[in-house]
């Protein structure tokens, strides 16, 4: 079939802003947008310009605006989005060329929550352990593969870039409800500044954002209750 | 511009970060990846890591020894077998330790799944040896080892793409020249040692369960600097990728009950395998369904079957087999537990094929895996550059861009990731080692030269040629001649035909002229890597006249001890021909047996 895509696109050595390129290609119905993109990019422009990697929805490369939403490229089928594509950069980050946004803000969001286990306590020979239903405590924010999908969906994250967004704070509840982690206290304290969690409106535009199906305003809400109560269980 | 690291890594994934890690304890170091950390391949790894640990059953590191030189159809070293098995499980303890989620037993420890290959050495059955989280055991690895990087202040270099190996007129490795892909600027790092982690090469197949990034530029650029590469005739083709896509499928739903069906409804393999069945080394699957297909009996007589897991089936063929629980029950599955433990193939399957893995079976082929093949190194992670193994010095790789070798002519299952670990960890030792107690190396003059005449010559070819076309070529061309099943026939074709195509190679055309973020430039001088990496593989396969593990010659169907009990070596010369040498491979441990499962 042929299929109709638009593409956002800014080239930093030639354009002074931004315009719209349209392309048409024959595509599957089982292809991906990500494969529409290779398309374009092999056989009409080749300097069309995004990421990718991994190309089935775990590396977190290609998270783009396709038709509106913030979905990975690798992971919306031409079946589900029809013949009319359109297609743009994240929102809310430094566009550098076409589709390919700054990512180092969003990771220094990432690592403004601490992300990793915090326990000084020397291990024991063999593992700690850890009970099913404890494990199972934060095993949903375990998925996040830092796409940036949530983050830049945000209206409050559009309003203030400041804000440290709800993959951080995804990020940081994988932690803060581990039973191994003895940082919840930190963590919770970086989350009650004014950045953090509180600029969370609950407009659950993240939820729908999310490729890996983290219900992500339901963890926002677990930690801004433990900021409350002071407690984690 | 110019950076002096006492230790360069190249790569971040399980064993660039795991190398970084060690290297930063005792030497200034730096990891350079052409992409962020977290989007590396081995994120992608999904049913578990290997370790003896015993949390369910019985188990022994000797048993994993054992186990993997079988299923390496003996090629392995079996010293560098035994310290990965060995080092396997406080390697996966001090996962644990770092954070890792993985599943639990009911009394807390880390859960363990049966895996292919994997067995109790007297009983000969399955044994629970992958230790998993869920089937998303890499990215949680990916994603720890990453953090404690973070935790301990790494240095990353992150986006700028290695391009060329420096090596000075001593024989010294000094570092490697790197392009900055938002700038398009070349940046040269000075280093005393050099660490290789950049992964693999399957996007020389068309059906391929491996990233686009997986270009093989380490194996490459090393092989261009006269480091040989060994063993490249064996790569693994995974038995179950999804149809046409190739995305994986892990072996993990076998674990947990699958079994594979032909187009006659038949569950084939205990014809093959009647021991273990469904749970046999990978090489002897893939030949199965490939056998299956070729006599007529894919599914509607077509180039896939399917792979099984609804709970029906899987609890009729497990009441066949007897197969148990720990506490004696028979397993039994329901549709809840492939929800809890297959989370994402689930998901896979009905994004890609709108297929429910509870409810209907999932149409499998296939899908070019894994290289067992690459930098040839001893069991420090030291690059060797002979047949006698003489080693480059500051020279260092480790994980599927090097070649231990641990895997032989076929890996097991969950063995990619320990040797990501334990190989990365010795890597970062040794390298920091190595760079306290050397002077600096001196660098090359002009070290950017090379690359940037390379990048210039692409950049501005009067050629007409695309990549994409050559690209595709060479897809399809490796994927029918260099496949699961090979002759001499094919395989000669194969190579003369990868020359033509890096004849047209000389002579792309790019559309984009610019500097930066010019992925375009970048993609055509990968497609280059890949050309050299698809030469040599299909060259080497043309001279072992044998079949051993994964290389399956239907005009040398048998192994053959007597002549090819041999590692591979490969070196390019002045001309641009290859050169092939062998080594020996190192016994001690079990004689080569006649192999079944």
């Amino acid at each position: 079939m042929k299929v109709k895509i638009k593409i956002r696109r800014f080239n930093p050595e030639k354009d002074r802003k931004p315009y719209w390129a349209e392309y048409t290609v024959d595509a599957e119905p089982a292809d991906r947008v990500l494969d529409v993109l290779v398309q374009i990019k092999g056989y009409q422009d080749g300097s069309l310009t995004f990421r990718r990697s991994c190309a089935h929805g775990i590396c977190g490369s290609d998270a783009l605006v396709i038709n509106g939403r913030n979905r990975l490229a690798c992971k919306v089928l031409v079946r589900d989005v029809g013949k009319d594509i359109v297609v743009e950069p994240l929102r809310g980050l430094p566009v550098i060329k076409d589709l390919t946004v700054d990512m180092e803000p969003f990771f220094r969001k990432y690592r403004s929550i601490l992300p990793f286990l915090i326990n000084d306590e020397p291990p024991p020979h063999i593992e700690r352990l850890q009970t099913i239903e404890a494990r199972a405590r934060f095993d949903e924010t375990t998925k996040c593969i830092l796409c940036a999908a949530c983050t830049t969906s945000c209206p409050s994250f559009w309003a203030n870039d400041s804000y440290v967004g709800p993959a951080a704070i995804v990020q940081a509840h994988r932690f803060i409800f581990d039973d191994r982690d003895q940082g919840a206290q930190v963590r919770l304290a970086l989350l009650a500044e004014s950045d953090g969690v509180w600029r969370c409106r609950t407009i659950y535009n993240c939820v729908e954002a999310c490729p890996r199906e983290i219900d992500i305003t339901r963890a926002i809400g677990e930690v801004k209750k433990a900021i409350l109560t002071g407690d984690v269980d | 511009m110019l950076h002096r690291y006492d230790v360069i890594v190249v790569g971040a994934g399980g064993a660039g970060l795991m190398a970084a890690l060690y290297a930063s304890q005792g030497a200034k170091t730096a990891v350079i990846s052409k992409l962020y950390p977290t989007r590396s391949h081995t994120g992608t790894a999904q049913g578990g890591i290997g370790a003896a640990l015993g949390n369910l059953e019985e188990d022994h590191p000797e048993w994993h020894i054992f186990d993997t030189i079988k299923g390496s159809d003996y090629l392995a070293d079996q010293d560098a077998v035994k310290v990965l098995c060995e080092e396997a499980v406080d390697t996966v303890y001090e996962l644990e330790h770092m954070g890792l989620p993985f599943d639990r037993t009911p009394d807390g420890r880390i859960a363990q799944r049966p895996f292919g290959g994997h067995t109790n050495n007297v009983t000969k059955k399955p044994v629970r040896r992958a230790c998993h989280a869920a089937d998303r055991t890499g990215h949680m690895i990916l994603q720890t080892v990453y953090q404690q990087c973070i935790k301990n202040h790494v240095t990353f270099f992150d986006e700028y793409q290695v391009m060329d190996l420096l090596v000075n007129d001593q024989g010294q490795t000094a570092g490697v020249v790197a392009l900055h892909i938002d700038s398009g600027e070349l940046h040269t790092f000075h280093a005393k040692s050099t660490v290789f982690a950049t992964g693999g090469f399957g996007r020389i197949w068309k059906i391929t369960s491996n990233a686009y990034a997986l270009t093989g530029d380490g194996p490459a650029v090393a092989f261009r600097r006269g480091v040989p590469i060994q063993d490249m005739e064996f790569f693994q083709f995974h038995p179950t990728g999804i149809k046409g896509l190739g995305i994986l499928i892990t072996e993990g739903v076998r674990g947990e009950g699958g079994v594979l069906i032909n187009g006659q409804g038949e569950r084939f393999m205990p014809k093959y395998a009647p021991t273990v069945k469904d749970l046999a080394s990978r090489d002897v699957v893939s030949r199965a369904i490939y056998l299956e297909i070729r006599e007529g009996r894919g599914i509607n007589g077509q180039d896939y079957v399917y792979l099984d897991v609804r709970p029906e089936t899987v609890n009729r063929y497990s009441d066949e087999d007897g197969v148990k629980n720990l506490d004696g029950t028979p397993r039994h599955i329901t549709a809840a537990d492939i929800e809890k433990k297959l989370p994402d193939i689930a998901d896979f399957c009905r994004t890609y094929l709108g297929v429910d893995p509870v409810k209907q079976p999932m149409p499998i082929q296939p899908t070019a895996h894994y290289a067992m093949g690459g930098i040839p190194t001893d069991v420090k992670a030291q690059v060797v550059i002979d047949s006698v193994n003489t080693p480059l010095p500051g020279f260092y790789a480790a994980g599927e861009c090097a070649c231990v070798s641990v895997h032989g002519a076929n890996r097991l299952g969950t063995n990619s990731l320990v040797d990501i670990l334990v190989f990365g960890r010795r890597a970062g030792q040794h390298a920091a080692a190595f760079a306290a107690a050397t002077d600096w190396p001196a660098l090359p003059s002009e070290p950017e030269a090379r690359v940037r005449a390379e990048l210039e010559g692409i950049r501005y070819s009067a050629g007409i040629e695309s990549a994409a076309d050559i690209r595709r070529d060479m897809r399809n061309l490796m994927m029918d001649n260099v496949g699961v099943y090979r002759t001499a026939e094919l395989l000669t074709d194969a190579v003369a035909r990868l020359r033509a195509l890096k004849e047209r190679f000389k002579r792309i055309a790019i559309m984009d002229k610019g500097q930066r973020w010019n992925t375009e430039l970048l993609e055509a001088w990968e497609l280059g890597c890949l050309l050299d990496l698809a030469e040599v593989t299909a060259t080497v396969a043309g001279e072992r006249q044998e079949s051993r593990g994964a290389h399956f010659r239907e005009d040398y169907p048998e192994r053959d001890d007597t002549h090819w009990l041999k590692h591979s070596l490969a070196w390019i010369q002045p001309d641009g021909s290859i050169r092939l040498g062998y080594k020996p491979v190192t016994l001690g441990l079990y004689q080569p047996a006649k192999r079944t499962y």
